[in-house]
């Protein structure tokens, strides 16, 4: 089998149109992981230990729980819920909830790296916990791990062709689509590898780029 | 530095209270350890104490205890006539909430060893946040007055440094102006020149003589600065094992302490000077 150039530059065109929704499943995905993350650390941490222990059950459970079948669950059982949700918001509330529960150890980490003394400047400043989080201990401990965060934002571009089985046209299902109707897997899949290292290798020397701005 | 300035700046309101901290048999334990056991002390409204003693005599706790950085396990701690630990609900003390303890603690400010200033804030800001927050005062306001506190403590030329970029004996200063900068009426030190290298301990002890000398902050310092003790001090409480083994005023108790335990403290403290 030789590669078919004229074949490439045909199907190019709806490849990245996939990669447009691989895209912004990716940074959709990120918000929610990011945003979810931070609320879910700072409620592990809350004085009332209901929340606490509600908290952490809740990730375990989704870290100890594929998320292919989370994904699955989202999209086909919470319809007869009565709740309908697009391919596109299943996945990226999926990719989402479960990346959040990763980010959420991150921020633990960041937040527990603040050293005592900064909490205890802060009460001895009489500065409200709300202020406390937002001027001091958040500006400390965010800056340490956006690496970390950097580095779980590309392992969740990287499993975003999971959404594939939930009926959005992300990369791969446009690839797999080519190819179902040509009978030529060689250029789709090719291209879908090139494009994902193509996104990919940018973001990690960014991220390197953080590390070593921000040190350890 | 400006003495007069620095009372100009510093406003403390007059004392509500005949006695400015009061300690009511305070308890505190870590695990089986009990550090205070029914500690009972109490500090005048201007009046500025020495705590000394040996390590793990319980200064340090105390002094965290006021600024309720630890709570007590058992006892109150009132400050100018309000209990800091108690709020009475119905006719019975219950613990203070957190709403109660904020209210009471804006009287107290606190220096620490190791600075504690924000790393992610410039210097400027480091002393204008809380007063911006606590006080009320808007951001212009704050960023006056702690410019001309920064000024008072030598440092008007790094408003805009980060922490990092100054030593250790700048850093301390600008910790005393952001204490300053919230007027509290009850100052607590602990050891704040213990971290510096020695030829910078100077300018800082300066700066708090002249705090002293141009306020009426009551002030608890737990220090092995015994020149600067004996300056400043109006009375010196010798701790051992969580109580007061003697009290005195300073030239008294520098020459002649009564108790032996206190002799061969103070000779220890000496030798090592
Ligand atoms: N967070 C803590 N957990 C457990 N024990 C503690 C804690 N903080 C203090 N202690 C114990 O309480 C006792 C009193 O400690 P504290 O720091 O008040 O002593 P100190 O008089 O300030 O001593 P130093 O001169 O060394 O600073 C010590 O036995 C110490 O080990
Ligand atoms: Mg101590």
């Amino acid at each position: 089998m030789i590669w078919d150039w004229a074949y490439t530059w045909d199907i190019l065109p709806e490849l990245l149109r996939g990669l447009v929704v691989t895209v912004q499943a990716t940074l959709v995905g990120s918000v929610v992981a990011l945003v979810l993350g931070l609320v879910l650390a700072l409620l592990r941490r809350s004085r009332l230990a209901v929340i606490r222990i509600v908290t952490g059950g809740f990730v375990e459970f989704v870290r100890s729980t594929p998320l292919l079948v989370q994904l699955y669950f989202l999209f086909f059982v919470l319809p007869s819920l009565g709740i309908t949700l697009s391919g596109f918001q299943a996945g990226v509330i999926g990719l989402g909830v479960h990346y959040a529960t990763y980010t959420s150890e991150v921020y633990r980490a960041g937040i527990e790296g603040v050293p005592r003394g900064q909490w205890e400047a802060a009460t001895a400043l009489n500065l409200p916990s709300s202020r406390v989080w937002r001027s001091v201990i958040l500006p400390q401990a965010i800056p340490r791990v956006l690496p970390a965060l950097g580095n779980y934002v590309i392992a969740m571009f990287k499993e975003t062709p999971l959404l594939s089985a939930i009926t959005v046209l992300e990369m791969l299902a446009a690839a797999k689509g080519i190819g179902n109707q040509t009978f030529r897997y060689l250029e789709p899949l090719t291209l879908v590898g090139l494009l994902f290292l193509l996104v990919s290798l940018p973001a990690s020397f960014t991220v390197r780029r953080l590390e070593r701005r921000f040190g350890h | 530095m400006d003495t007069d300035k620095l009372a100009d700046v510093v406003h403390v309101e007059p004392p509500a209270a005949r006695e400015m901290v009061r300690f009511d048999k305070v308890v505190k334990r870590y695990g089986d350890n009990v550090v205070l056991r029914e500690l009972d002390f109490h500090v005048k409204p201007g009046e500025r104490i020495t705590l000394i003693g040996p390590s793990g005599s319980g200064k340090t706790t105390i002094l965290r205890l006021l600024m309720t950085i630890e709570k007590a396990d058992e006892g109150k701690i009132h400050v100018d006539g309000d209990c800091l630990t108690h709020t009475r609900r119905g006719d019975h003390d219950v613990p203070a909430d957190e709403k109660h303890i904020r209210q009471v603690r804006k009287k107290i400010g606190m220096i620490f060893q190791q600075f504690n200033l924000f790393p992610n804030m410039k210097v400027l800001r480091n002393v204008s946040e809380a007063p911006v927050h606590c006080l009320g005062l808007s951001r212009g306001e704050a960023e006056a007055r702690a410019i001309e506190l920064l000024e008072l403590v030598g440092l008007g030329t790094k408003v805009d440094a980060y922490p990092s970029q100054l030593s250790g004996g700048q850093q301390q200063r600008v910790a005393i102006a952001r204490a300053l900068a919230m007027q509290p009426k009850v100052l607590c030190l602990d050891e704040v020149t213990s971290a510096l290298d020695p030829e910078l301990v100077a300018e800082v002890l300066n700066v708090l003589r002249n705090v002293a000398a141009s306020t009426d902050i009551t002030m608890l310092c737990v220090t092995h600065e015994m020149k600067f003790a004996r300056d400043v001090s109006d009375r010196v409480l010798m701790f051992d094992k969580g109580q007061i083994v003697e009290e005195a005023p300073p030239d008294k108790l520098f020459t002649q302490p009564e108790h032996q335990r206190t002799r061969t403290f103070l000779r220890a403290v000496l030798e090592e000077h």
